[in-house]
């Protein structure tokens, strides 16, 4: 049983409130930050536990922290991502949802060592009812003196703003979040400057994920170097990761980063194991941006190590024979899901949200879509997969925001390793419409014991 | 003032001292040539603009002096600084070129071509870079996105389904006139610009954003279908006009004015006035002021011999020397069919720059 931080508490009843929350040593970590710490010593203590953003990149978050620019008489900000769109990704709202408090605390300490005075919290504007949940929690908050002028005596004053965006995935992208913020369109900005030097209404704004704001709570509470030492490397503390596909028990669940991912597919504490005896074809372990990797290449490493639910082991090999940790939505494909149709899915799901500003994202996006459709409905040819490696090729790295890099990805993994179940759509158009390739000849060759 | 910090920067092997501050693209622009990398959204007199058409893309090889580390990616150079000791490929990288070949691609992807009936035909940035960075055919096999064709107002025609969304018609609006009326309206691949909802443009200084347009998008409602750029001759003219600088260029054809526009520089941006703002022109002398009477004509205007409009350019020409009379020993060549006997287009009393709108088969049926 691995160690939970975040949600240790989530099955308490009435932990939404704040009576219980409080009663199971909610706000201990504020009450540790304001009076016996400084703003320093909370971003040296998020410095020291290691901790990386949650929301997909994994960028430290107390370097992310020491770059925010300390302008004289220019405030600055926090806001937390809580537009969380990402296919395949819920963990920010089981977290939002259940434990709204946890969420608070952690912006009050995080808002704290910013010196943030106007802290928002942008929520995906789908997300209606959690919305209500937060309101509530903050009123709760307020009235109980841990938000407003001087709290706990201490002369700090924070306040948090719920905004809630009106349903665009491009705007869980930080800069285009930041103009949603403001009121404009949702379009990333270019880089540089960044958020931490220019960010919300010009002023110097950390933006950080759900997730990594309520990891500050046990870090402040265990101490920077306590929290370090959980996990493997690199990757410390907890992650949250929201399992969903064909597996026995989709669901979000905390784990440490140093089980396996064979432990987390098969093992009865996480997914269980897939459903009607069915095997693992593949499976795109960080949320639908992600690289999609076969059952051989998911549970070892090109070396032949077997791989850790963690940032390093996860994205061990590259993109060759790797992928990445991302959000942590974590899908899993049995033997009968077909990748193409996948592929199309995610394609869609790209051109869709594309936000129209930059040519390759807004003109490659659409083309890789309607490609894969043809492909899907029995009228491609050979060379279209190979155009559609071109097409990929020229969109990443050369878009504003990742999101052109989002939609290049999963199409490039999906190609790399199910080369052959393209060109078996392609080469039998007919049996594709009813049945599927099946599983690859290199998926699944792990002999598992449940 | 103090003496501004200058960098060193290195553009396809070549040095140039810049100002701290200046972008990559400018940089290189200062150098000129091949060496400026083409810029279709990208416009130096309008602020905020630039990095979303991605083909300016360069490879940054060396960051700076005291950072020598080459930038992962491939750069917009018009939206990055350069630093000292800067070393930036454009041409000499296959990568940035390569990204730019792709970018040319996904631009056309979805651009009619319609060259042949669009009146930017021949002072086009797309073509000009489809004829540079461009394949000689598509790859794509799908139909072309279309969108209905909108009129702003009396003055401007849009016809959104050249338009390659570059954002400058938009920053132009906002920062030549005190209130945009016009915007994207959208996402992805079907955002468009538009007026909320069906309105017409009618700021003074709005006709600027036909200038800026890199494509057919935005075209002169009292010029379109008119004439072709290159059988009009430009001439640099002025006028004393009280709300704008009143310099501009004429786009003439004998005595005619087809069109006005601002005067533009190597860059196809509008030029400089000579107290150093950009040229900007207002509506009235872009419109309304189609008499070569209204202007005094300055001398016909330099214009790049590589274009397609120095075709129209007669300084110099020597006109061929008739054959048929020798040939037919004093005979003159007997007309067989006069095209206006079966055609009522091009009567030849009438003055094309004077009709209103384009011209239509009304414009010249024999009531008119």
């Amino acid at each position: 049983m691995s160690k939970k931080l975040l949600l240790e508490k989530a099955h308490v009843e009435g932990i939404r409130g704040y009576d219980v929350y409080r009663r199971e040593g909610g706000y201990r970590s504020v009450e540790k930050a304001l009076k016996e710490m400084n703003p320093a010593a909370v971003v040296e203590e998020v410095k020291k536990s290691g901790l990386r953003g949650r929301g997909g990149a994994g960028f430290p978050c107390g370097m992310k922290w020491s770059f925010l620019a300390k302008v004289e008489g220019v405030p600055a900000h926090l806001v937390c991502n809580a537009d969380e769109s990402e296919p395949g990704t819920f963990k920010d709202r089981y977290l939002m949802e259940f434990l709204p408090h946890l969420l608070i605390e952690g912006l009050i300490v995080s808002s704290f060592a910013l010196n943030s005075h106007d802290t928002y919290i942008y929520i995906r504007g789908e997300y209606a009812w959690i919305i209500d949940i937060l309101e509530t929690a903050i009123e709760e908050a307020k009235a109980n003196g841990w938000l407003g002028k001087n709290i706990l005596g201490s002369g700090f004053e924070c306040n948090i703003h719920v905004h809630r965006g009106a349903g665009a995935y491009i705007c869980g992208e930080e800069t285009a979040l930041l103009e949603s913020l403001e009121g404009k369109r949702g379009n990333p900005r270019i880089k540089p400057p960044f958020p931490a030097v220019k960010g919300a209404w010009d002023r110097p704004t950390v933006v950080n994920n759900v997730e990594t704001i309520t990891a500050v709570v046990p870090i402040i509470n265990m101490g920077g170097d306590e929290y370090a030492k959980i996990g493997v490397g690199k990757s410390t503390g907890t992650k949250l990761i929201s399992a969903c596909g064909n597996i026995n028990k989709p669901g979000v669940y905390e784990m440490d980063m140093t089980i396996t991912v064979e432990e987390f597919i098969y093992s009865d504490e996480y997914c269980g194991g897939i459903p009607n005896g069915k095997k693992l074809k593949a499976c795109i372990p960080g949320g639908s941006s992600v690289p999609i990797l076969p059952a051989n290449l998911l549970l070892k490493t090109a070396k032949g190590e077997p791989r850790l639910m963690n940032y390093e082991s996860l994205s061990d090999g590259g993109f060759i024979s790797g992928s990445m940790m991302g959000s942590g939505g974590f899908i899993v494909l049995d033997e009968d899901q077909c990748v193409v149709r996948h592929t199309y899915t995610l394609a869609r799901f790209y051109r869709h949200e594309s936000c129209g500003q930059c040519s390759p994202c807004r003109e490659g996006t659409g083309w890789m879509e309607k490609i894969l459709k043809n492909i899907e409905d029995g009228k491609g040819k050979i060379s279209d997969i190979d155009l559609l490696w071109d097409i990929q090729r020229r969109i990443e790295g050369n878009t504003i925001c990742p999101l052109g890099d989002a939609a290049a990805w999963p199409v490039a993994a999906a190609i790399r390793h199910f080369r052959d179940e393209f060109e078996w759509h392609v080469l039998n158009p007919e049996e594709a419409k009813v049945r599927n390739y099946g599983l690859a000849h290199y998926a699944d060759p792990i002999h598992v014991a449940v | 003032m103090a003496e501004q910090q200058l960098f060193k920067v290195t553009i396809d092997n070549i040095t140039v001292e810049v100002p701290a501050g200046t972008t990559i693209l400018n940089a290189a622009r200062k150098i000129g040539g091949e060496v400026a990398p083409p810029a279709m959204c990208y416009y130096s007199k309008l602020k905020d603009s630039g990095g979303k058409c991605r083909t300016c893309l360069v490879e940054v090889s060396k960051g700076s002096e005291k950072d020598p580390r080459p930038m992962p990616k491939l750069v917009a150079s018009c939206r990055t600084t350069v630093m000292d000791g800067m070393e930036v490929k454009n041409i000499t990288s296959e990568k940035a070129l390569d990204a730019r070949k792709g970018v040319v691609e996904f631009l056309l992807i979805n651009h009619p071509l319609d060259c042949p009936i669009c009146d930017q035909a021949g002072e086009c940035d797309l073509q000009n870079l489809s004829y540079e960075h461009g394949n000689e055919g598509t790859r794509y096999e799908f139909q072309r996105r279309t969108f209905e064709k909108h009129s702003l107002g009396p003055y401007i025609q849009l016809h959104m389904t050249r338009c390659i969304l570059c954002f400058r018609c938009v920053y132009t609006a906002d920062q030549l006139t005190n209130k945009r009326e016009h915007g994207i309206l959208d996402r992805g691949d079907h955002s468009e610009i538009a007026t909320y909802i069906e309105k017409s443009l009618e700021n003074d200084f709005i006709g600027n954003v036909i200038d800026v347009c890199p494509v057919g998008a935005l075209t002169d409602r009292t010029f379109r279908f008119k004439n072709r750029v290159w059988f009009t001759k430009p001439v640099d003219a002025h006028r004393d006009c009280p709300t704008c600088s009143g310099r501009a260029q004429l786009w003439m054809r004998g005595d005619e004015v087809f069109r006005v526009t601002a005067r533009k520089d190597e860059w196809g941006e509008v030029m400089d006035t000579p107290d150093g703002k950009p040229g900007w022109i207002c509506n009235t002398c872009r419109f309304e002021k189609k008499n070569t009477s209204d202007w005094v004509i300055e001398g016909p205007t330099k214009v790049d011999r590589h274009s397609v409009i120095s075709q129209g350019h007669y300084i110099g020409m020597k006109v061929p020397n008739e054959t048929f009379q020798p040939l037919m020993k004093g005979r003159e060549p007997k007309l067989m069919m006069d095209i206006h006997d079966v055609s009522e287009v091009n009567k030849t009393n009438i003055d094309l720059s004077l009709i209103e709108g384009p011209a239509t088969s009304e414009t010249f049926s024999p009531d008119a």
